[in-house]
């Protein structure tokens, strides 16, 4: 096997408010010699809320994006859940609809550019787990994390809509019943927390509009993992992370109850398995602090 | 032909129970079966009720899939009954099962639970054409495939609820009117042949909107007929905005924001668009934004790198803006 190589789509997210997520992607890419290009032209996917609005300058946008990973002829890979979604969405409308995608390639001309449905986008935890494998991963874990009860939290759109999702990786994922996450938990090592919200939504895309629901989802996902026997959460999407890291105030407000756990990016729980130096994890840019490192 | 050979196995269900009239809390009742690889969901409450115990409850009727009435979850798991195979959830789940309603709080007896809800926002939404009809035509009244398409199998539904119960809004919000409501107010006002004037406005206004979903995905999950209601929720929005109707708030500020923060910097300016959106609510982000400040999570609109050929970009948001605001 040569090195694996990919395009990264970083989204906006890991540049602004989830800084530590940037930092531990590069942290464990280095170790699991994996080389990432990132994609410095890309532009935000629009988070699920732009296609509300124009649902065409949506296509063309992330079209773009795609169009540069093509351009080098790799994989894109994502580390955000709702970029993954956006971006897979796009590929799946363009690739099954020749009319539309003629459209948006008339667009892209004018810029030189051009979609042709070449490279494959997926998440990182699924590139991870498809082309390095998780014995591969357990294989190389120096700091077993056996003294921790885990929460994995999934997050909506890497699981759903499950057709288009598992188009985009090899390792099937069912959204009623996930186990990519729990699997990556027990190859490093930990103890995986089964719990009932464990694949429901943390209410982030509602958050302004509606900050009452989408607090009380944060509040029962995070008093989930804690009946659960948690010592701390993972995930794969920095938007949940926000919400479950940074917004422990209004959700226990919400819930009438004391919620807080630490929450790790899956890059983080990675990154300490794997020997990273914790420094090099980011952890002192978490609201709810991680006290075990 | 097929020669698919049939399999048996156990499987152990704890299977909901309750009689409102009879009982203060729910509890569940075992059975243990040999369940064979051609059975469906509804095969076993029927034979819950004619094996085990007659006064065990569900509703159904057509055993087609048409009548919707038999919608049920399975390990939480909405389904419709009579139409999801046994082999798929011992699939996804294994060999123990657990069987609910759809709806705990509003269960009246075992399986049935009250559905008032979900047809009092059906109704709301005026799920049905409203047209001029000409009483005497002298031509048929044709609709193009095109047009026909256009409602995207949203006239598939069959008003199971599977999705209003898996909805995790819903459950919380007596407020949101839900994916199936939704769904049909879209079904109706992407039909050429309907010329109801404010069912898009009353889809905007009642309750709490049509703005407050969290784009879950869990409805086109549940579907049984598959039908998408987030995408139809989607649908509802860009129509509100195509037809000047969306009006200025906390929502639409937001999904507008993004373009404002693309074509500036091709990345979002998270804090940016937080401001756009909230106007002068921003004031009870404040507390968490100093915090989040401080462990080094807000970059100022000065700091954030702009994307690399971000002309590009404007000149894409320039040609291929359809909306506007
Ligand atoms: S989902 Fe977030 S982080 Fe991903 S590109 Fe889109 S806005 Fe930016
Ligand atoms: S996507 Fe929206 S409507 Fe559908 S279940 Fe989730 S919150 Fe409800
Ligand atoms: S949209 Fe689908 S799940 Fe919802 S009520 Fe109609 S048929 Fe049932
Ligand atoms: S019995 Fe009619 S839909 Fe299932």
């Amino acid at each position: 096997m040569g090195k694996l190589k990919y395009a990264l789509f970083t989204g906006c997210t890991a540049k602004q408010s989830t800084p530590e997520q940037m930092m531990s992607t590069m942290a464990v890419a280095d170790k699991l010699g994996i080389e990432l290009v990132e994609l410095t032209e890309a532009s935000c996917c629009g988070a699920s809320h732009l296609q509300d609005y124009d649902d065409f300058l949506s296509l063309v946008l992330n079209a773009r994006n795609i169009a540069y990973a093509e351009k080098h002829g790799l994989t894109m890979v994502t580390i955000c859940n709702t970029c993954q979604l956006n971006t897979a969405m796009t590929k799946h409308r363009l690739d099954n609809n020749a009319e539309l995608k003629a459209r948006v390639n008339e667009k892209l001309q004018e810029v030189g550019l051009v979609y042709a449905g070449t490279s494959k986008i997926t998440h990182f935890l699924y590139a991870i787990i498809d082309d390095i494998g998780l014995d591969k991963i357990k294989e190389m874990v120096t700091t077993p994390l056996s003294q921790f009860n885990i929460a994995p939290f999934y997050g909506c759109h890497n699981i759903r809509p499950s057709e288009l999702q598992n188009e985009t990786h090899d390792t099937p994922e069912n959204p009623y019943n996930p186990t990519s996450l729990d699997d990556l938990i027990i190859a490093c090592g930990g103890v995986s927390v089964d719990y009932e919200e464990k694949n429901k939504c943390c209410g982030f895309h509602a958050e302004l509009q509606s900050p009452k629901v989408a607090a009380t989802l944060t509040g029962n996902a995070i008093a989930g993992a804690m009946d659960g026997n948690a010592d701390w959460m993972v995930t794969p999407c920095p938007l949940c992370h926000l919400k479950l890291d940074t917004q422990t105030g209004h959700a226990s407000h919400a819930i009438g109850r004391e919620v807080s756990l630490p929450v790790l990016h899956m890059q983080q729980m990675i990154g300490l398995a794997l020997g990273c130096p914790p420094e090099t994890l980011g952890m002192k840019h978490h609201l709810t602090k991680v006290d075990f490192v | 032909m097929s020669t698919n050979k049939i399999t048996t196995q156990k499987v152990n269900f704890k299977v909901f129970r309750f009689n409102a009239d009879e009982d203060y809390l729910p509890y569940y009742e075992d059975y243990s079966m040999d369940v064979t690889s051609e059975e469906v969901v509804l095969d076993i409450l029927n034979r819950i009720k004619w094996d085990h115990d007659g006064s065990f409850s569900y509703r159904r009727s057509c055993r087609h899939g048409i009548c919707g009435t038999c919608a049920i979850k399975v390990n939480g798991r909405s389904t419709l009954a009579c139409k999801e195979s046994m082999t798929e959830m011992i699939k996804i789940f294994g060999n123990e099962l657990t069987i609910e309603p759809l709806s705990k709080k509003r269960a009246i007896k075992d399986m049935i639970i009250d559905k008032a809800d979900f047809w009092e926002k059906h109704e709301q939404v005026t799920p049905f054409l409203d047209a001029e009809i000409d009483e005497n035509p002298t031509l048929e009244n044709l609709v193009s495939p095109a047009e026909a398409n256009a409602l995207d199998e949203a006239d598939l539904c069959i008003q199971c609820g599977a999705c209003h119960y898996a909805c995790p809004v819903v459950e919380i919000s007596d407020a949101f009117m839900g994916p199936a409501a939704f769904a049909a107010a879209y079904r109706f006002e992407a039909d050429v042949r309907d010329g109801n004037e404010s069912r898009l406005t009353d889809v905007n206004q009642m309750g709490s909107g049509v703005w407050d979903c969290v784009k879950c995905f869990e409805c086109a999950e549940a579907c049984p007929k598959e039908i998408n209601p987030i995408e139809k929720i989607g649908k509802l929005h860009n129509m509100l905005f195509q037809s000047g109707q969306a009006d200025s708030n906390i929502a639409t500020r937001h999904a507008v924001g993004f373009v404002k923060s693309i074509k500036h910097n091709g990345v979002l300016d998270e804090g940016g668009l937080v401001l756009y959106s909230e106007l002068a609510g921003i004031v009870k982000h404040v507390p968490v934004a100093l915090k989040m400040f401080s462990k080094g999570k807000i970059v100022p609109p000065w700091g954030i790198t702009k994307s690399d050929n971000l002309d590009e970009i404007q000149k894409l948001v320039k040609s291929s803006s359809t909306a506007k605001f």
